[in-house]
């Protein structure tokens, strides 16, 4: 015999913005906050009429750990691994955004090898985090072998960066003035050789998806958003594009070695599921011929600025020179000092602009850190693009907007 | 890099009690809170900063009045961003919501109610978002010990 279940009711962590439907046959059904269907724990509540979703209310905050507290009680240098965190799909565009914001408010300069190196590595992030949204959506629409192909891919990405990084997800290789360590050998070759398959792979899936009438029927007018909505509710990156809109930080406000690169930046007509597939499709190859174009250009050089203020010294000195010790020492247990200020610094992430702001009132830890997260942003808006369109185009629109719940939640 | 819209919107939008600053390539404009939500209509008909990009609060439990909501909004014309902070005082932490003039104010502004108990005037929404119905307090503010805990189901001992 089985033992009886224990009879205990769970206080509800959230309130509905509407207990019953507008008419009496409308129905209320809860998706989330942990469904398969969905990447990330995310909680929608939608009334539906029929097979047509009517109104919703998305709840996020499932994933919430404090992270905003949690960094004012860390030394500048400490928080690099939780920034990590917060989009584990492209946690080395994190580690850039937030380690320019510090090196902004002490006024350090990276070095040009630095520069360059950590915007080819944004470029090869933004490829792997459009590999896994793109993959994910596809598979929910059933796509099982379009999945496989770019999951390979990504695979082939993560373990090259676990190569330099030492990780595959959470790389904790930004470095308040530069970078971890240098590129390890023949890893530009590796580098050129998963370029070149990555371009057999995803002609495949243009090959596989584009026309595909199944893809077309689930994606395309679903999930539609004007450039005006889009902008009053604060999307940003690929989904702003998709509506046709030609808003890119990486253009319009060039950071890193964005200014001396060539490229383009794709945008959409439609503002629906399809566009923001194919945005993102673009913005991959984009990124690709970015990243051959930097392999080109990339300097010799140090990768740290001689600065004592933030860069460790030699291990080799700490352990035979007391100033390098007590360098060290204080870097280590006090934090960089970082003068009074406050900074915003936003990166364009894969999802959107990723930002930073930064209050500093000296001394090794922050005063107050915000993040900017687009995720947050876009699950405020996410109800315009679910409204109006059948109870099955949630997932692919949910898709389509990839929530990560590291950074909406924090 | 300045501008020349910055500096337009420094001449026009500093009002008597407010004051501008910039740092690191941002404008920074103090206002006061009564002509908070006049400035902020005409920063995005007048001046064409369209996105809403950002609400957060400074606790500064020392001072008077104690907090700083601060903004940021960018304008896609003119590919610049601006700060906005409004100083509010502990015993009525209360602006205008900005919800009638941008939608994304409206999950940002309950962010901030949720972290630093910031009253939005005229947002009707201000349920917890990123922490649970009934919970007591304001983490983000100094006054919240990082340590203390309020799990909504208790832990298995």
């Amino acid at each position: 015999m089985n033992a009886p279940i224990p009879e205990f009711t769970l206080p509800n962590p959230v309130r509905p913005r509407f207990e019953r439907g507008d008419r009496d046959d409308a129905v209320i059904v809860s998706i989330g906050p942990s469904h398969p269907a969905t990447h990330g724990t995310i909680q929608v509540i939608a009334m539906l009429d029929g097979e047509r979703v009517q109104r919703v209310d998305v709840h996020c905050g499932y994933l919430h750990r404090g992270f905003e507290k949690e960094c004012e009680d860390h030394t500048w240098h400490n928080l690099i691994p939780y920034v990590d965190r917060l989009n584990y799909c492209s946690g080395l565009i994190n580690d850039f955004a937030y380690c320019e914001a510090v090196e902004t408010l002490m006024g350090v300069e990276i070095t040009p090898r630095c520069r360059y190196l950590r915007t080819l590595l944004s470029e090869y992030s933004r490829i792997a985090d459009h590999l896994t949204c793109v993959a994910a959506s596809l598979m929910e629409l059933g796509a099982m072998t379009a999945f496989l192909y770019l999951v390979m891919i990504r695979d082939y990405v993560y373990e090259h960066l676990a190569d330099l990084t030492g990780a595959r997800v959470t790389y904790t290789y930004g470095r308040i003035g530069g970078l971890a360590r240098d590129l390890p050998e023949g890893w530009l070759t590796r580098l050129s050789e998963i370029l070149d398959q990555y371009e057999v792979f995803i002609a495949r899936i243009h090959g596989l998806m584009d026309r595909n009438r199944i893809f077309i029927d689930r994606t395309r007018n679903v999930g539609v958003i004007s450039t005006a909505d889009a902008i009053n509710w604060g999307f940003t990156g690929p989904i702003l594009r998709s509506t046709g809109a030609n808003v890119d930080l990486r253009k319009d406000a060039p950071y890193l070695a964005y200014a001396e690169l060539d490229f383009d930046v794709p945008v959409g007509i439609n503002g629906d599921n399809y566009d923001r597939y194919y945005v993102r499709m673009r913005e991959m190859d984009e990124s690709v011929y970015m990243i051959r174009q930097l392999i080109e250009m990339l300097p010799e050089g140090p990768i740290n600025v001689d600065d004592r203020r933030c860069t460790l010294p030699d291990k080799r000195l700490v352990y035979t020179e007391i100033e390098s010790l007590i360098n060290h020492f204080k870097l280590i247990m006090e934090g960089p000092d970082v003068p009074v200020g406050e900074v915003y610094t936003a990166h364009e992430a894969p999802n959107g602009e990723l930002g930073f702001y930064l209050v500093s009132t000296g001394g090794g830890t922050p005063y107050k850190l915000h993040v900017r997260s687009p995720s947050f942003v876009h699950m405020g808006g996410v109800a315009r693009m679910l409204e109006g369109y059948q109870l099955a185009d949630i997932i692919p629109t949910f898709g389509s907007v990839n929530m990560i719940g590291g950074e909406c939640d924090r | 890099m300045t501008a020349p819209i910055l500096d337009l919107v420094e001449t026009q939008l500093v009002l008597p009690g407010g004051e501008a600053s910039r740092s690191h390539g941002m404008l920074a404009i103090v206002v006061p809170a009564a002509a908070f939500l006049d400035s902020a209509r005409r920063l995005k008909s007048e001046f064409g900063f369209d996105l809403f990009l950002d609400v957060t609060a400074i606790d500064w439990p020392q001072r008077t009045p104690r907090f700083d909501v601060v903004y940021h909004f960018y304008s896609t014309s003119h590919r610049t961003r601006v700060r906005l902070k409004v100083r509010v005082p502990q015993d009525e932490p209360v602006v205008d919501s900005l919800v009638s003039l941008y939608g994304a104010a409206h999950f940002m502004e309950r962010e901030c109610h949720d972290m630093y108990g910031i009253v939005f005037r005229g947002n009707d929404d201000l349920r917890p978002i990123l922490l649970y119905e009934g919970f007591e307090g304001h983490p983000l503010r100094k006054d919240y010990p990082k340590l203390q805990e309020q799990p909504l189901v208790p832990y298995r001992s």
